[in-house]
């Protein structure tokens, strides 16, 4: 049995969970990670991705994220999120929603640096899409 | 001296207004428990935020290349208002006393040579700090359609006030919102969100732990700061909401009971004019009887 460690992800509007937890995937900027127990402290920015969160009890739940950051301790992980929900709550027009509001947003960018960020932000999103609902 | 009639009429129309306080006063109430528990839903996060964001910014204290947001642009010439209000009155001092507290400071920045310019939240705001300073509004935000106050709107604001900042049109910002103390207490409160400033005691706190980053510190930081500007918003606005309801609560309680003694105080005067016309008229048949 893998060693347990406290977990949370919030966002700016809830607590979603505040869990004991054996394994936590991250889609970090750089990678996605697995988190164990006892992991050296690490910061990390996160890309929108589906985190998988694996219960002390063996269930696993996925919540889709929005871009934000984690900060792991060798004591617990805590996600902060700018915006989460469960994978099972998530829609396909939510997220078609969001797409068209990045595609948007890069036809007003002004910068050069700006619009490749977003357009990077908007190749995650459509990722996502796939992965979520395959069509 | 009005007749009885009119004290009838006048009572009648207390006892409406009374109904509609009361009514105010426990819609008030049901929105101000979703608005509290709004408010310490966001607690959590707008927390670890700050602490993870205190650590990194004493870590990058002395750097000379930390991102504007955090060390300023060095200049405190031009300074950014914004103004959160309510979007309808009814609300005691809610309004007036953020307002109060904006005005007199742009007052005090103008009279030392600065440049003020000011963003409004909220209808209220907007309606009255239009009156004294027409030209130095720059833009004007309203959530009047919303029914829920949500992240995303946070967001647009911040959007708006981050715009400004990187275009250089302005070099500090201050949000102005009441702060929700208790149902009966709402502080107007000022606070410096551009450049960031925290508590010596919270960065103590947070540096002790070693981190790795990834990617680096100072791209994490810069992620991070514009994030940190639209919590800090968010933050506000919740207070803002559940500070509303509260004083929207107190004021039409105040309303109902002074209703009430209004009613009382008509209510006898009525009586005792109803029972003077009694014995004028009593009086009148006695002396007809006795004249004959």
């Amino acid at each position: 049995m893998a060693e347990a460690f406290n977990f949370e992800l919030v966002s700016p509007e809830r607590l979603l969970v505040s869990e004991k937890v054996t394994e936590v995937v991250i889609p970090a900027t750089l990678g996605e990670m697995t988190v164990l127990a006892n992991h050296a402290p690490t910061m990390t920015t996160i890309k929108p991705g589906v985190v998988s969160v694996k219960l002390a009890s063996g269930q696993v739940n996925k919540y889709v994220v929005f871009g934000g950051f984690a900060d792991i301790l060798p004591t617990g992980c805590t996600l902060l999120a700018e915006s989460a929900v469960p994978v099972s709550e998530l829609t396909h027009a939510t997220l078609q929603k969001r797409i068209d509001t990045i595609q948007a947003e890069i036809n007003h960018a002004q910068t050069d640096e700006h619009k490749t960020k977003l357009e990077q932000f908007l190749a995650e999103l459509t990722h996502l899409n796939g992965v979520v609902n395959p069509a | 001296m009005p007749s009885l009639k009119d004290l009838k009429n006048r009572i009648a129309s207390v006892k409406a207004t009374q109904k509609i306080t009361k009514a105010m006063k426990m819609v008030a109430a049901a929105k101000l428990r979703r608005a509290q528990e709004a408010a310490e839903a966001a607690r959590p996060y707008a927390e670890r935020m700050t602490k993870v964001l205190a650590g990194l910014s004493a870590a990058n204290a002395g750097n000379a290349e930390a991102p504007l947001l955090l060390s300023g642009t060095g200049k405190d010439q031009v300074h950014l208002l914004i103004v959160a209000t309510g979007e309808r009155g009814l609300a005691g001092g809610f309004n007036s006393s953020i307002i109060r507290l904006a005005r007199d400071h742009a007052l005090k920045l103008l009279a030392q040579g600065k440049m003020v310019k000011i963003i409004t939240v909220g209808r209220k705001g907007n309606d009255i700090l239009r009156r004294t300073f027409k030209d130095n509004i720059v833009d004007y935000v309203t959530f009047r359609e919303i029914k829920q106050l949500g992240f995303a709107q946070a967001d647009e604001v911040a959007h708006k006030v981050l715009a400004l900042y990187n275009a250089g049109e302005f070099d500090i910002a201050t949000l102005f919102y009441a702060r929700f103390q208790s149902v009966i207490s709402q502080v107007a409160t000022a606070s410096q969100i551009i450049p960031a400033t925290f508590d010596a005691t919270q960065a103590a706190d947070a540096s002790s732990a070693l981190y790795e980053y990834e990617p680096s510190e100072e791209e994490i930081l810069e992620d991070l700061l514009p994030k940190n500007v639209a919590i800090q918003i968010f933050r506000a606005l919740l207070e803002n909401n559940a500070s509303f309801y509260g004083a929207q609560m107190s004021a039409m309680d105040n309303a109902t009971r002074n209703a009430g003694d209004m009613i009382n105080k008509l209510t006898l005067s009525y009586n005792r004019q109803r029972q003077a016309q009694i014995t004028k008229e009593l009086i009148e048949i006695i002396s007809g009887a006795e004249a004959l």
